[in-house]
C-alpha cells in the first residue's frame, strides 16, 4: 500500500523525484479519510513555493483540506485532469492522482522527509 | 418549545445555590462601567391595559400619516396581499437556517427557486441564497472579487450609496484591503477618471445602477473600460428597475449584488432586509453564503442539498469565503414570493410606473422657480434636486405638512449646492405630488 520509491511527509503528502523536478500527490491514507473528492483548487504555474505553504486545496464531500509544499521551489506543471476528474485521487493516489510538479531548489531538503517505513510507523502511531 | 417561566421561589434557589442575593450579582465580574444602565420597567399591566398603551404609541408614528418622497436604499413599492398572509405561516415563520438539510426539503427548494430567480432577473448564472442586506453584500462582493483576482485593490463608484461605502470600507480596512473612489461627474461616473486610476493592480470595479442620486449609468462603456484595465465588474442594482433596465449579465457584470427589499418587503424602520449577490458559473466557489442545489437521490428522485459547503466556516473555519453565519431566508422567500406573484409583467409595470411618477414629480417641481435639476442625465425613479433656500428651512416647512420631501443629501456629495434625493414609486399618489409641490412653492416666496 504504501509504495518503496517515494518520500512522505506528516501531513501525508508524498514527493516522487523525476529529475530536478518533484512531483507530489497525497497518500491512499489521505485520500481514504477525505472520501469522496470532488474538487482540487490548484496553484497557477510559476508560483514559488516554500516548505510548508499551501499550494494546493484539496475539497471532498466532507472536508477541505490544503496540500502543503514538501519542499522549496517553483510550481512547474499542475495535474489539470483534476480539473474535469478529481475523483482521479481517491482510485489512484500515488499514479494519476499526482497533483502539482515543483522544480527543486535544494535537492537536500527531501532527506528530511520519512521513507516509506518511516511514514507506516507514523500512520501507525496517529 | 413550552414557554415555563421561572417562579420567584425557583429563582431565590437557584441564587442561594450559587451563593448570590440578587440576579444583578450575576454580573458582578464585569465592570461596572461597561454594565447595561437598569431599565425602568413599568408595573405589570393586564392584557386590556396593554392594548391601550400599545395604541398610545401607534398613534404617535407620524410616518403613517406623511407622504413619503424618501429613497436611498429603501422604497415604498407595492407588496400583494398574498405574501403577508403566505409569510405569516408557521412552517415558513419558524424555520430557521437549514442545519440538517435533507430534513428541510421545502426551505432548500424555496431558496432554489429564489436563487433561480435572482439568475433570471439578473441575467447571471448562480446565485447564493441570501444575504444580510445589500450593504454587506457589497462588502462580500468586493471580498469576493479580491479572492478571485488575487488582488487587494477595490475601486469604488463615488456616485454608490455612501451607506454601502461605509459597510465596504469596514470590511475592507479590516482585510487590508486598498479602496480607492472613482469621482462621479454630473451624478454619472466618470470614465476617464475609471480609465486613469484603475490599472492591473485592481481586483474590481465596483457600481451601482441606477446610482445613489437615481441616475442611469451608461453600464456599457464603464463596463468595457472596466475590462479593460483588467479589472472584474461588480454591479449594485435595484431589483424593480430590472423590469426596465437591460441585466448586468447583458453588460458582462461579473458579480451583482443588492437589497432585496424592494421585492415584497416593507420598510418597517430599517429592516428586516436581505441582499444577494449573483455571479458568473465560473466564481461559485468563491460565492459567499450558502448555496441551495438540486439532485437526484439514489432511488432517482429530485431532492434538494446545501451544496458546495466546503467552502463555509463550519467546514473550513478560518479559511472559509465568508463569515456569514446564516441566510435571510424568510426575506428571500418573501422576494421570491412577490415576484412569483407579480410575474414579468408586474414588475414591468412597478417599475414603468415608478419612473413616470418620478419624471412628473421632477418636471411638476422644476417648474418652481429656482429648482433645479442637479443632473442632466437620464434618471430611473429618483433624483437630485437643488434649492437656492436653506434645505433645513424646507424640511421643516415640509413637517409640518406632514410630507417628508426627500433625502438631505451631505454637503460635496452631489456637488456645492444644497441637495436633496427625491423619489417616487408606483404608490406615490398624484395629490400628494401636487401638495408637494405647492409646499414648496410657498416656502420660495
Amino acid at each position: 500500500m504504501t509504495p518503496q520509491d517515494l518520500k512522505y511527509t506528516e501531513s501525508h503528502e508524498w514527493v516522487r523525484v523525476e529529475g530536478g523536478a518533484a512531483a507530489v500527490g497525497i497518500t491512499h491514507y489521505a485520500q481514504e479519510q477525505l472520501t469522496d473528492i470532488v474538487f482540487v483548487e490548484l496553484p497557477e504555474i510559476g508560483r514559488k513555493v516554500d516548505v510548508g505553504d499551501e499550494c494546493a486545496v484539496i475539497e471532498s464531500c466532507k472536508v477541505a483540506a490544503e496540500l502543503y509544499a514538501p519542499i522549496a521551489g517553483e510550481i512547474v506543471a499542475v495535474n489539470t485532469e483534476l480539473n474535469d476528474h478529481p475523483e482521479i485521487i481517491n482510485k489512484d493516489p500515488f499514479g494519476a492522482g499526482w497533483i502539482v510538479k515543483i522544480q527543486m531548489l535544494d535537492p537536500a531538503e527531501l532527506d528530511e522527509l520519512m521513507d516509506a517505513t518511516a511514514y507506516e510507523s507514523h500512520l501507525e502511531n496517529s | 418549545m413550552d414557554y415555563i417561566p421561572h417562579t420567584p421561589y425557583e429563582r431565590r434557589e437557584m441564587l442561594a445555590a450559587a451563593g448570590l442575593a440578587t440576579e444583578n450579582d450575576l454580573f458582578r465580574s464585569i465592570p461596572a462601567a461597561l454594565r447595561n444602565p437598569e431599565i425602568p420597567f413599568p408595573a405589570p399591566m393586564t392584557e386590556m391595559e396593554i392594548a391601550d398603551e400599545m395604541e398610545d404609541l401607534a398613534r404617535r408614528n407620524e410616518g403613517r400619516r406623511m407622504a413619503s418622497f424618501l429613497g436611498g436604499g429603501a422604497y415604498r413599492h407595492f407588496i400583494p396581499q398574498a405574501l403577508k398572509s403566505l409569510l405569516s405561516r408557521g412552517d415558513f415563520v419558524t424555520a430557521y437556517t437549514p442545519y440538517q438539510a435533507e430534513a428541510s426539503q421545502g426551505t432548500l427548494q424555496s431558496i432554489y427557486e429564489f436563487q433561480t430567480l435572482m439568475c433570471r432577473l439578473t441575467g447571471m448564472e448562480a446565485a447564493n441564497a441570501s444575504m444580510y442586506d445589500g450593504a454587506s453584500a457589497l462588502a462580500e462582493a468586493a471580498l469576493m472579487a479580491c479572492r478571485l483576482t488575487r488582488k487587494e485593490k477595490i475601486a469604488v463608484s463615488a456616485a454608490a450609496n455612501p451607506h454601502y461605502c461605509r459597510v465596504l470600507n469596514t470590511y475592507l480596512v479590516a482585510a487590508g484591503i486598498e479602496v480607492v473612489e472613482i469621482p462621479h461627474d454630473g451624478g454619472a461616473t466618470c470614465a476617464e477618471s475609471l480609465k486613469r486610476m484603475v490599472d492591473a493592480s485592481c481586483a474590481g470595479v465596483f457600481l451601482q445602477n441606477p446610482n445613489y442620486f437615481g441616475v442611469v449609468e451608461p453600464m456599457d462603456s464603464l463596463s468595457a473600460a472596466a475590462k479593460e484595465a483588467g479589472a472584474l465588474l461588480g454591479v449594485a442594482v435595484y431589483p424593480i428597475s430590472l423590469g426596465l433596465l437591460k441585466p448586468p449579465g447583458a453588460y458582462n457584470a461579473d458579480i451583482v449584488l443588492g437589497d432585496l427589499q424592494p421585492l415584497g418587503m416593507p420598510l418597517s424602520f430599517g429592516g428586516p432586509y436581505a441582499g444577494f449577490i449573483a455571479c458568473k458559473g465560473e466564481y461559485i466557489r468563491q460565492l459567499p453564503g450558502r448555496l441551495a442545489g438540486r439532485t437526484t437521490d439514489a432511488d432517482g428522485k429530485t431532492g434538494y442539498v446545501l451544496t458546495l459547503q466546503t467552502r463555509e466556516q463550519h467546514i473550513r473555519r478560518a479559511k472559509a469565503t465568508s463569515n456569514i453565519c446564516t441566510n435571510q431566508a424568510l426575506c428571500a422567500l418573501a422576494a421570491a414570493m412577490y415576484l412569483f406573484t407579480m410575474g414579468a409583467r408586474g414588475l414591468q409595470q412597478a417599475a414603468e410606473r415608478s419612473v413616470r411618477n418620478a419624471r412628473a414629480l421632477q418636471e411638476r417641481l422644476c417648474g418652481v422657480k429656482g429648482v433645479r435639476l442637479a443632473f442632466q442625465k437620464p434618471f430611473f425613479n429618483e433624483f437630485v434636486l437643488e434649492l437656492p433656500i436653506p434645505i433645513e428651512h424646507f424640511l421643516a416647512k415640509a413637517k409640518e405638512e406632514q410630507v417628508a420631501p426627500g433625502i438631505r443629501l451631505a454637503p460635496g456629495l452631489a456637488g456645492e449646492k444644497e441637495a436633496l434625493l427625491v423619489c417616487a414609486t408606483e404608490l406615490t399618489r398624484k395629490a400628494d405630488m401636487e401638495r408637494y409641490a405647492e409646499i414648496l412653492t410657498k416656502v420660495m416666496e
